[in-house]
This record gives structure tokens, sequence and C-alpha cells, in this order.
């Protein structure tokens, strides 16, 4: 079943549209893999077969009967833990949560059932999604599937490494700083990123509301828009949903041409603090793009500067508003302290417990932020950044089409070697944050490995808001650039798992 | 908890101004609540109208109701305020058990309506402008039932349970400007506002307005300054104070509680406080300063509500004529005098002396029944005349019953009686009581001329000119006709009788 596990999305999706296969037979060729190689990568915090196959079962019966009802019908897919499911604990990788069974699903759960996509399991995370490691998450790190002793990059590391190890074949993530593209540059995998409001939040346990959004963690740009097309849309339980619909991002992905297309290089993203390797793939996937006939040009986003001091304030404020229903009264832990105990005492020895470190540092952080006497210098502050950083995005959307940047500082580093400094752990977002800032579509594409450690590394194509179909167009055309050079996906040369 | 001391009121008038503010929480009575589709409806069992949202589960995310939204503007346009082309939710954070999400979704900054006024006219047809600072939208919390302490309270309950019905249900909170200058009448305009807010959101059906139920309440804010004094005194504010006459209460009893503390040196303490109708006092809740840190900020999970113009047009048209410009037309049609009209609306008998006149009585007859027999028998049965069982139809029936001579006073009471004790209509009651009046003359003067006979000497009175004499008879007429009898027609058949 190696053929299965190693195929993309779409290529799975033709195999059970044309009856060559069953989504019962592929459902349980990706079980029968994670369910042996899980322990190596803890890519999945929960798993259930026996109501998988019955979702695949269902799934075949539907084309039984004639009915296909999505592009992807069929076609399992890891969705991460803090995106809420009736059939599947929900713990957003915190122990204030554990064995709290949703009473409904989050609307892009909804959307992957009505879909017919079987769902594998729940994926790892950083608490709450604070983090690029999983190192935050409590129920332990995730692996990279590159190197067992590497992280797989966070918050979304648990999809990022079940698409690396071939454990599921799309994933769903999210992104609040660069959660879902910053994993899939640590992997060699697609992360995309959707323009804000363009798939719906409800049911995803917020970290930062202006800033969450949901989206894919793919084998390839393909699959990503696939995925993006089945879970986008507005959404009456979401206010902040677009109203309207962003067209097919597969229409836009099958458009894809170089011709007349104008690349951004950001200034500030492009020389300073990157890992040698990193930058050279960068510069590579520049000279390409140029040589295929892309016009490129340089642009400046000064207030960039600004973003991960910005984000560092805006992000801690809302979760600690967020966070505050986690008191132990309606669901998830209660602890109780010894005596006769108020329920102030109650809520108190609750959330020492259950929170994590990551978690009450920027509880502490946000509290402090919103502080009356505090508000203006910090998060008013805050807020006036993130209207520069909108400025310099328009006006430098204005010079071009896309702009490009390295999806992250580095590659993959060791587990252990940044967990205690939270500010080396927060600039690993440098360039993923401005686009949550912005509200604006960005996508990470492999786009080679590092000379020095052989890892992969990721190009960041980001897009004016609303414009996912021309991030998809452009993620495209880079992919393609690699795959005439590779002649195979970076993925597919990710160790043999079953070895290591 | 012992009876603070006080200031005689006139001394604490003389001394101090007065000046006072109050903040009216309107729950409206839309279909569902402030942002989900759960039923917004009083009574129901516990926590059976709740959802993710109301019950802030990880994930849930409010939307905004639109009825509410108009239900806010209407009350906006009402008490003249200007409607804000971009209203944003904040949110208000703190932790308290009823409240799901730890945090209250509320307007703050950026109110739906502002700027407005309203006149309140009192007693003495004084009449005050009473300045709104603004009106702003906000969700209920939930209800916590303290069991097993003594005091019904938290502290020393041995739980407490929670029931989410009433969170997130809509509310609108009407907060005015520092009302100064309404020296002794201040505790009477206070009351007299809050009802003039409950009539507003009661005619233009965005409340039930029960107070009784919580659906109008008041925090009545009361802080004095020596006379001549320009800087403000400290405050207090007696929360949730939800009947008119415990409103006027609080406000005299703080003016006469801070006077006496103020008088002999003292400060008053800016606190919450509690107003208890049964002991006729206030006592301290928590301390309160300006510096409570709500950590307000904007609600991201909601867009800002942007109300269009033709919106806020399409809802000005919808208004209902105002309160105080429908009682002013009433008085000015029915002509009742400023005595009588105030009885009626202290009695809160507009809408049945209204109906009454619009199905055929006379006003001031209308106005007698309500306010007389009928309240009388309210009374007597320990229930609002409101809800006595009997229509202003039936009883404008009635009236015509005795406006043609068909019934006295005294037997349409007992056919009102009947109506009361559900024997049918008034013609039903009329037929099996057998109360038809007599108007078989042969009857009477059959009657009359019994009466004659056991007392001889009346006829002599009456040809004497001592007319007052023909009052024995008439009695002992009725008496024999029990009561069913037009007493007028009797005397005129005696006089006829003495020619």
């Amino acid at each position: 079943m190696t053929d299965i596990t190693s195929s993309s999305a779409a290529i799975l999706a033709g195999l059970i549209s044309s009856k060559k296969a069953s989504s019962v037979e592929i459902t349980t060729a990706f079980l029968d893999r994670l369910e042996k190689l899980n322990p190596k990568t803890n890519s999945y915090l929960y798993f259930n077969r026996e109501n998988s196959l019955a979702q695949a079962k269902r799934a075949d019966q539907q084309l039984a009967e004639g009915k296909t009802v999505s592009p992807l019908h069929g076609v399992p897919i890891a969705v991460k833990d803090n995106l809420t499911t009736t059939d599947a604990p929900t713990t957003a990788g915190s122990k204030i949560l554990e064995g709290w069974v949703p009473q409904y699903d989050a609307t892009v759960v909804r959307k992957l059932r009505e879909a017919s996509m079987p769902i594998l399991g729940k994926t790892n995370l950083d608490e709450f999604a604070m983090g690029s490691s999983t190192e935050f998450s409590a129920y332990g790190p995730s692996k990279n599937p590159w190197d067992l002793s590497r992280i797989p990059g966070g918050s979304g590391g648990g999809s990022s490494s079940a698409i690396a190890g071939h454990l599921a074949p799309l994933a769903i993530g999210s992104d609040t700083g660069g959660s879902i593209r910053f994993p899939a540059a640590m992997t060699g995998s697609v992360g995309a990123k959707p323009t804000y409001g363009a798939v719906s939040r409800y049911g995803l346990i917020a970290l930062a509301s202006s800033l969450d959004q949901i989206g894919p963690v793919t084998n390839n740009v393909m699959d990503a828009a696939m995925l993006q097309d089945v879970i986008g849309g507005h959404d009456p339980h979401d206010s902040t949903s677009l109203p309207n619909g962003l067209g097919s991002m597969v229409q836009s992905v099958k458009e894809a041409d170089v011709k007349g297309l104008k690349v951004g290089v950001v200034k500030q993203l492009s020389s300073d603090g990157f890992q040698p390797g990193v930058k050279a793939c960068f510069d590579d996937t520049i000279e390409k793009l140029a040589a295929a006939g892309a016009e490129i040009v340089e642009v400046d986003c000064p207030s960039f500067e600004y973003a991960v001091a910005a984000y560092y304030l805006i992000l801690p404020a809302e979760a600690s508003s967020n966070l505050a229903k986690f008191d132990s009264v309606r669901f998830g832990l209660r602890v109780t302290p010894d005596g006769n105990p108020t329920i102030e005492n109650v809520m108190a020895a609750t959330r020492e417990q259950g929170f994590g470190p990551e978690v009450k540092r920027r509880i502490i952080l946000g509290t402090y932020a919103l502080s009356s006497g505090y508000y203006d210098a910090y998060y008013g502050s805050a807020q006036k950044v993130r209207t520069l950083i909108q400025q310099d995005l328009a006006k430098a959307f204005t010079q071009a089409d896309v702009l490009l940047t390295p999806t992250a500082p580095t590659t993959a580093f060791k587990i252990g070697e940044k967990v205690n400094d939270p500010l080396a752990m927060y600039l690993n977002d440098i360039a993923t944050i401005p686009a949550n800032l912005a509200g604006i579509p960005g996508i990470s594409v492999p786009n080679g490995l590092a000379s020095e450690d052989g890892l992969p590394s990721g190009v960041q194509i980001l897009a004016p808001a609303m414009q996912d179909g021309q991030m998809y167009r452009v993620a495209s055309i880079v992919e393609k650039l690699y795959m005439d050079q590779w002649g195979a996906s970076l993925i597919a040369r990710v160790p043999d798992l079953e070895a290591l | 908890m012992a009876k603070e001391q006080l200031m005689s009121y006139e001394d604490a008038i003389e001394r101090f101004e007065v000046v006072i503010g109050l903040e009216v929480h309107v729950e409206l009575n839309t279909v569902s609540k402030m942002f989900c589709g759960c039923a917004n409806n009083f009574g129901s069992e516990p926590n059976t109208n709740v959802c993710p949202t109301c019950l802030g589960l990880p994930g849930s995310l409010p939307a905004v109701n639109r009825k509410a939204v108009e239900s806010s503007i209407a009350i906006g346009l009402a008490l003249d305020c200007q409607i804000a082309s971009n209203g944003r939710f904040a949110r208000k954070n703190y932790f308290y058990p009823d409240l799901a999400k730890n945090f209250q979704t509320s307007q703050f900054d950026e109110p739906i309506a502002f700027e407005g006024e309203i006149s309140i006219e009192l007693e003495t047809g004084e009449v005050f402008m009473v300045p709104i600072e603004r009106a702003h939208m906000e969700e209920d919390a939930g209800k916590l039932t303290h069991v097993g302490g003594a005091t019904g309270r938290i502290q020393g309950a041995e739980y407490s349970l929670v029931d989410y019905n009433r969170a997130g249900v809509p509310l609108v909170e009407i907060v005015t400007k520092p009302i100064y200058g309404a020296l002794d009448k201040a505790p009477e305009l206070a009351a007299t506002y809050v009802r003039a807010i409950r009539d507003i959101v009661k005619s233009m059906n965005v409340s039930d307005a029960k107070m009784e139920r919580g659906n109008v309440r008041c925090d009545a804010n009361v802080s004095l300054r020596e006379k001549g004094a320009e800087k403000l005194g400290t405050r207090t504010e007696t929360k949730n104070v939800n009947s008119l006459k415990s409103i006027e209460n609080t406000v005299r009893y703080e003016i006469q509680r801070q006077a006496f503390i103020l008088a002999a040196g003292g400060k008053i303490v800016q606190e919450t406080r509690h107003w208890h109708e049964d002991r006729g006092h206030t006592s301290a809740g928590r301390p309160k300063s300006d510096a409570d840190d709500y950590r307000y900020f904007p609600e991201p999970d909601l867009v800002p509500v942007q109300p269009s113009e033709e919106w806020i047009e399409e809802i000005r048209l919808t208004l209902t004529e105002k309160p105080s410009v429908r009682r002013k037309r009433l008085q000015n049609d029915w002509g009742f005098a400023d005595l009588e009209f105030r009885d009626v609306l202290n009695s809160d008998l507009l809408d049945e002396i209204e109906a009454t006149v619009a199905a055929g009585a006379s006003p001031q007859s209308a106005r007698k029944w309500w306010t007389g027999e009928l309240a009388r028998l309210a009374n007597v049965q320990e229930v609002a005349v409101q809800d006595l069982p009997i229509t202003p139809e039936q009883v404008a029936s009635i009236q015509k019953l005795i406006d043609s001579g068909e019934l006295t006073d005294r037997i349409a009471r007992d056919v009102v009686a009947g109506v009361l004790a559900g024997e049918g209509e008034p013609a039903e009651v009329i037929e099996s009581r057998g109360l038809k009046i007599v108007t078989d003359e042969g009857a009477l003067i059959a009657a009359i001329d019994k009466a004659l006979a056991s007392q001889p000497d009346v006829m002599e009175k009456i040809r004497d000119g001592k007319l007052q004499a023909a009052g024995a008879v008439i009695g002992a007429v009725m008496q024999e006709m029990r009561g069913q009898a037009d007493a007028a027609r009797v005397r005129e058949l005696i006089l006829e009788r003495a020619k």
C-alpha cells in the first residue's frame, strides 16, 4: 500500500471516482500506517479506526449509488486538535480540556463531513496553538519525519509531520502568526493561510480572533487549492467570514502562467537574519522565476521591523480574554483545592494546573497590555503598527502582483534548542506574521534543502487580500519550476520512517 | 445590619445640592438572544435555551441579532438620540460564574445611540429635561441560585446553581448625564423618569417592560455637594432597583444618609449599594472606583454595526406616538381635570380607559368604573386591576345599559360581580341573576300603595310641600322590588299619587 500513502490527494480522489480504489481501502492504508508510525512522530493525539472506516464506508456507499458530493469525495484527512468534533475529544493541546468531547462540529469539520471526507484523527499542536515547535503541547512534541530529533514546526506540527510522514494525504491547520506556513516549511510540505474571513472560524478554539485563520496542509499546491475550495465560504455563525466566496482555487492553479507576472522581494525580509542555506534557496527561487520570465522588483516595507513586537501585544491581549472561559464551571478540567474553597479558589487552581508555561506567559502579557493606564502604550500602539503594516503592503502591491520571502529564518531546529528562549522562538515567525496582521493570504511552498543541513526550506508567497487565487497561481508556478528540476516533489525524498 | 443614621430630608435638601444619574437596563423582547439563535424566553426550565455560543463553549462565536439592533435604534430615536453610523462592540473582562465567557460583550466607547433627551413632567406640572448620554447594547448574564446558606447569597452557600437561559438575552442600557437642579424633587424625578422609559419601551413593544420580572431595572447614582460648590461629590450607585416606589425611596434614603455623613465631616465611600424595600434602607455592596479595570477592548469576533441612513429612517417611521404626547392628547380629548387624570396615570389605567371609551362609554364613566368600583374589587382580591377578568368592552356594554335606564348603578355592580365570577357576558349575568330593572308600572304602583298604607301621614306631608317625606316610601318600595327599580321613576310616581 506504499503507493496509496505516498500519493497526492488529487490522485487518490481520481482513484476513488474511477473506482480503482475505494475510500475504505485508502483510509485503511493510512490507518495501518499511522497506527504503526504515530508512536515515532506523535502527529496524532487521537484516532479511532472504527469511526474513520465507518465514514469511509458511507463515502463508498454514496459512490455506489452514483453520488459524488465533492472533488475530494472519499479522501481521508487529518484535523488539527483545536477544531471541535462531536465524535472525538478536542484538547487544543492542553490539559485543561483533556477528555472534553464537544457538543458541536466546527463549520470546517461539518464541511469535510458534507464532502464525504473521512476524518483520520486529531493532530498535535502547541497548547492553544501558542508556539512554533509543538514543544508546548501538553501531550509531548511531534517529531519531524526528516529527522526525528528535530521539531516539525508549530503550532501545527502534528499536521505537518502527518503530511511529511505520509500519515495523512491532507490535513487542516490553523494559522495565527505562521502556524500553518512555518511547519510546512520545516517539513517540505505545502501550507496555505487564506485571506482572513475566507474560511469560517466557528468551532476553532480561538487563540487570537483577529489573526486566526484555518487553512490546508498538503503534499502539493493543487491539493491545497482543492481543500480550500471545500472548506471556504461564508458562514452565518462567523460574522467575520467574508460575505462572498473567492472563486475556485483549483481553477486558478490550472490557469498558472508566469507571463507578465511581477514578483516583489521585500527588502526587510531578504537579507539579514536568515540561515545561509535558506537564503540560498530563496535566491534560487527568485532566479528561477526571473529566468522563466517574471519581472522581479524590490519593495520596501519599513513597518515590518515592528511586526513581531506588535504581534506579541495583540495576540496575548486577545488570547488573555479568549482563554478566560476555561474556568472549570461548564466543561473540562476542574481542580478543587482542599478545605472549603470558594469559586475563585477553584477557578484559580484549575487554571494553575490546567495551563502550561507558554499559555500562562501570554495570558500575563495580554492582561498587562490591556490594563487601564497601559492600554494606549501597548495595545493601542500595536494596533497603529498593524495599520502601518497594512499600508506598507497596500503600497507594495501597487508595485508587484505578489510578494516573496523565505517562509522561515532557519530550517528545523533540534527539539529542546529554543524551548527556554521565548524571544528566539518568537522570531521564527518573523516572515509569516505580517500576513496575519494585514489579513492577507500567504502560502509556503518547498524550495529545496539547505546546503548546510540537508533539511527542507520553504518560500512564502503573499497576495493581496481576497486574491487567494493569485496566491495559488504563483505557488503553482514556483512548484512547477522545481518539479521540472527535481522530477518529483521534495516530500518524496523524506527518509523512510519505518527505517528510522 | 444596623440602620445608618440619617439627616432629616428637609435639612438635607436645605443644606446640599442633589445630583443624580440613572442607568436603566431594558431587556428586549426579541424572539432570540443577542448573539445566538436561542429562544429569549422567561420562565423556561433551567438551561434549556442554551447553545455553544451562549454557554461560551470553546470555538463558539457570536453573531449580532438584527432585530435587537433595530429595537435599540428605535429606543435611541424615541429618546431623541443620534444614531451611530459605526457602532462597535467591546469585551468587558471579569470573572464570574454566571458570565459564560468570563467577559461580557457590550458596547463601550461607540454606543449605538447617544446625546438624547426626554422631558419628564412631575406631579406639580413642573417639566424637567433629562439629558441622555447614551443607549448601548449588551448581553445579560446567567442567573445564579445559591443553595444551603442562610442568606441566599454566595457567601456561606453550600453550592450554587447556574441557569444560562438568561445568558445572552439582549439588553439596552440607557444612561443619563448627571441631572442637576431637581432639589427636593430628585426622588420623584428619578421614579418618574424610569416610569417614562418603561412606558416608552412598552408602547413600542420592544420590551415586556415588567419591572417585577426585571425587564426594566435601574441603577441609581446619587451624590451631594455643598450648595454653590463646583466639584461633584462622591457618588454611590444603588444597583438593580426594580420598582418605581423603591427608586423613589432609594434616592431619598441616599440623600439623607449621605447628608448625615457629610454634615458630620465624614467622607462618602464610592461603592455599589443594594436597596432593601422591606427594611427601607440601602446597604453597602462592593467598593467601586472609576479605575475598576475591565480591560475593555474592541470585540474581535464581531464586525462593527453600521446601520444605513435608510434603515434608520425606516425605523423612525415605525415609531409609535410618544407616551408623553399620547397622555396630553388623551387628557385633552377626555376633558379630565389634572387630579382625575393623575389618578388614572398613577393607577396605570390609560390603556383600559382608552379601550373602554373606544367601545362606546363616555370618558368620565369609563374613568369611574376603572379607578372606582373595579379598583376597589381588585384591591379586595389582591390582584392588579388590569388583571381582573373583565374586558373594557364588557365594562362599556354595562355602562350603556345604565345610560339607557335598563340598569341602575347598584344593579350594574351586581352584573360586574357576575362577570368577574365567571358567569359569562353581562347579558348572560343579567338573565341568569334576574337583574333586569322593574319597568312594569302596575307593579311599582302596587308597591307604592302598600308602602303608603303603612305610612298614612306621608301623603299629607307631601301635599304640604314636604317633598323629602317621599324618601321613606321610596326606600320601602326599593326594598320591596329588591333594588331592581329606578328610584327616580318611583319618586315621580309617588308625587303623581299625591296630586
